[in-house]
């Protein structure tokens, strides 16, 4: 199999009337994270979802592994973790029931236990059996969050703001599971606009409103 | 790769049970809506037991037409606002199969519902033995076509401004085959005469829609995601 | 080929040419409606059962043709657009469906004001003005869900998916409906019977026809210009037009 690299070649988006950007185009090299910046209304998003095949760019390709990313949009599902904006949890569901199901989604073989010990290293020790409605939204993110233990499968991990709403401790759990991912020689690619301090980690900075 | 299709097929369709249980109240609104819209009928019409039977299969379809686009528009609006949608569509699966799942659970909890109390509503009508059965049959292979058919235009409308309204628009002109051939066979058994061919027809109808709308549903999923 | 077939699927280049066939199409529309409206009114005969009232059906069927005509035009070009993700295809698509429609209500109208005179009532359930009568739902879901999108790229793609589908189901709709009722006067001119009526009431219809197809074409090309206006209004080029420059 290929290096699993992310390329992205002379992307162009458009959102309703407006072009957001145009003839974009970098590489994502294994063992990096590219950190996604810019002004809001500046397309952040919209990247995140064109690298991911959610939205068709305009014009342009993304490639994975050297192939066009739509071409073999199973495999490359299969190889994606995509945090978006919404929690992507059910209200209704336990964390427990919400996290097991996400993973069965992706085809991740984790136990009952593995996915406890997740929610336990994201602080939700205890909390695992009640309904996500009733947790805070810092809690809540953490429960999205908590994939991200269970994701050392997926060498592509797009992350839309994953530190928001999150305090401190939280933050530097994302943060070692980052590195985590890195030493793995997966690819990162977040948005944040908060100034997270990742030193330490191979960054590379692509601003959209430049 | 075909054991982890069935089994996420299995696991979606339990989360959507698992999720309509928790709230039941909403599975049992659109099902006293059933049997409200059927029992205004005769307060509307008048009584008389030969009107009544003439027009009962119309009337208990088209209350079924009325309440299956009045929950269609739960099948896919809760997981489009929490971002879930989403993830089922980033799943390496195909999404047709998994919106089959939806779809499927989708019906064992609004329209099973309808075919099983459909007899009792008959009833009120002073419909004939037979033809219970033969509406109750009718019901059991159309209303999963209309939860299919509907499927398409629930996921078309996804967070569009006025989505109820303009499902109804979109949807009910498909749903007529259906009542005809439905609300066909139930007359047809009243009236003596044979319902082979009607009840083969909604079964043709069920298998084509099965075959061809978890595709077209998936496709406007994904234009809604864009 | 290929190369030359999608430059004109730039809407830069067709605005211009569709502009230059317009008059082309508006003439030949006023000229065949001219020589069918003789034929229907003057040169066919007088029915032997319902007289002079008929003659509606010049009107009547053509509109009806071209409302099914239409419909499948316009999934067609729905298709070609979520094929090959051409812009344009999906405006044509939007072009059509107004007039579609009109041509649906058309055919609806003029059959009301046939039936009266003929069986005594202005809306008989037959197969036909039932087909059509949803034909017009169809029509009007999609520029509904259109209309009620506001991104015109998914606006475009979720309204196309709706006319595939509904394209798929109109023959099932009509099947449907005919079974449930035949009332309506069987099927006098068709493909593959002889027709049962005067030679000259055929050819009066075919006229008409072509007449109303020639209309549509120069009315969807015109409401195509509006929309690629409407579109690409921050173009370079919209800005250099005649008549957006003159304003």
């Amino acid at each position: 199999m290929a290096n699993a690299v992310l390329e992205a070649v002379e992307l162009e988006c458009l959102r309703g009337e407006r072009r957001l950007f145009r003839g974009l185009s970098f590489v994502a090299e294994p063992a990096s994270l590219l950190w996604v910046v810019g002004a809001n209304g500046t397309g952040k998003t919209s990247l995140l979802r064109i690298l991911s095949t959610l939205l068709p760019p305009e014009s342009g390709e993304v490639r994975w592994r050297g192939e066009n990313a739509r071409a073999q949009r199973e495999a490359f599902r299969a190889e994606l973790l995509y945090l978006g904006h919404a929690a992507a949890v059910k209200d209704d569901l336990t964390a427990l029931e919400n996290l097991d199901f996400a993973l069965r989604q992706h085809g991740v073989d984790a136990s009952e236990r593995q996915v406890l010990d997740a929610l336990e290293e994201f602080g939700l020790a205890g909390l695992e059996g009640l309904p996500v409605r009733a947790l805070s939204q810092g809690q809540k993110r953490r429960v999205a969050l908590a994939r991200l233990a269970l994701g050392q499968s997926k060498p592509l991990w797009v992350l839309d703001e994953p530190f928001n709403a999150l305090d401190a401790v939280a933050v530097s759990l994302v943060r070692r599971r980052l590195a985590g991912q890195l030493e793995r020689g997966g690819v990162v690619v977040l948005t944040s606009h908060q100034d997270v301090d990742l030193a330490g980690l191979r960054v590379q900075r692509l601003a959209l409103d430049a | 790769m075909s054991g982890s299709l069935a089994s996420m097929f299995v696991a979606v369709l339990r989360r959507d049970l698992l999720l309509a249980l928790r709230r039941r109240s909403d599975v049992l609104t659109t099902f006293f809506f059933f049997i409200i819209v059927v029992s205004l009928f005769p307060l509307g019409v008048g009584p008389e037991p030969n009107t009544l039977r003439a027009i009962a299969p119309g009337v208990v379809w088209v209350a079924a037409l009325l309440t299956s686009m009045l929950a269609l528009s739960r099948l896919f609006a809760g997981d489009f606002a929490d971002g879930t949608l989403e993830q089922l569509a980033l799943a390496p699966q195909p999404l047709g199969i998994l919106v089959l799942a939806k779809t499927l659970a989708h019906w064992l909890v609004t329209g099973l519902p309808l075919v099983l109390i459909a007899p009792v509503l008959g009833l009120q009508f002073d419909l004939p033995g037979g033809a219970l059965w033969v509406m109750t049959t009718a019901l059991l292979l159309g209303t999963p076509v209309l939860s299919l058919v509907g499927a398409v235009g629930a996921a078309l409308t996804l967070g569009v401004r006025g989505a109820s309204a303009l499902l109804a628009i979109l949807v009910l002109p498909l749903y007529v085959p259906v009542l005809i051939f439905g609300a066909g066979a139930a007359s047809a058994s009243v009236s003596g005469m044979s319902v082979a061919g009607y009840l083969s027809l909604l079964g043709a109808f069920l298998l084509i829609a099965a075959a061809l709308s978890p595709w077209a549903t998936a496709a406007a999923v994904r234009i809604a995601l864009e | 080929m290929n190369q030359r077939i999608f430059r004109f699927a730039s809407p830069q280049t067709f605005y211009p040419l569709a502009g230059q066939m317009i008059p082309l199409f508006m003439t030949l529309a006023a000229v065949l409606c001219a020589v069918g409206l003789y034929i229907g009114l003057f040169v066919a005969p007088t029915d032997f059962q319902q007289g002079e009232v008929y003659r509606i059906i010049f009107i009547h069927v053509p509109a009806a043709w071209m409302s099914m005509f239409i419909y499948v035009v316009m999934a067609f070009w729905c298709a070609v657009g979520l094929a090959m993700n051409t812009r344009l295809s999906f405006m044509m698509a939007l072009a059509l469906a107004p007039t579609g429609a009109l041509m649906t209500a058309v055919a609806l109208w003029t059959g009301s004001l046939w039936g009266k005179p003929t069986w005594g009532t202005w809306w008989a359930w037959d197969a036909r003005m039932t087909s059509e009568l949803i034909l017009l739902f169809l029509y009007i879901g999609f520029l509904s869900l259109h209309a009620a999108i506001d991104d015109p790229r998914r606006a475009d793609r979720a309204a196309a998916v709706l006319a595939l589908v509904g394209v798929v189901n109109i023959p099932i709709i009509y099947f449907s409906v005919k079974w449930w009722n035949t009332l309506h006067q069987g099927a006098s001119v068709s493909i593959t019977r002889a027709p049962s009526m005067a030679r000259t009431m055929l050819w009066g219809m075919l006229i008409m026809a072509l007449a109303a197809w020639m209309y549509s074409i120069a009315a969807a090309l015109m409401r195509v210009r509006s929309i690629i206006l409407e579109r690409e209004n921050a173009a370079e080029w919209v800005a250099q037009l005649p008549e957006v420059k003159g304003q």
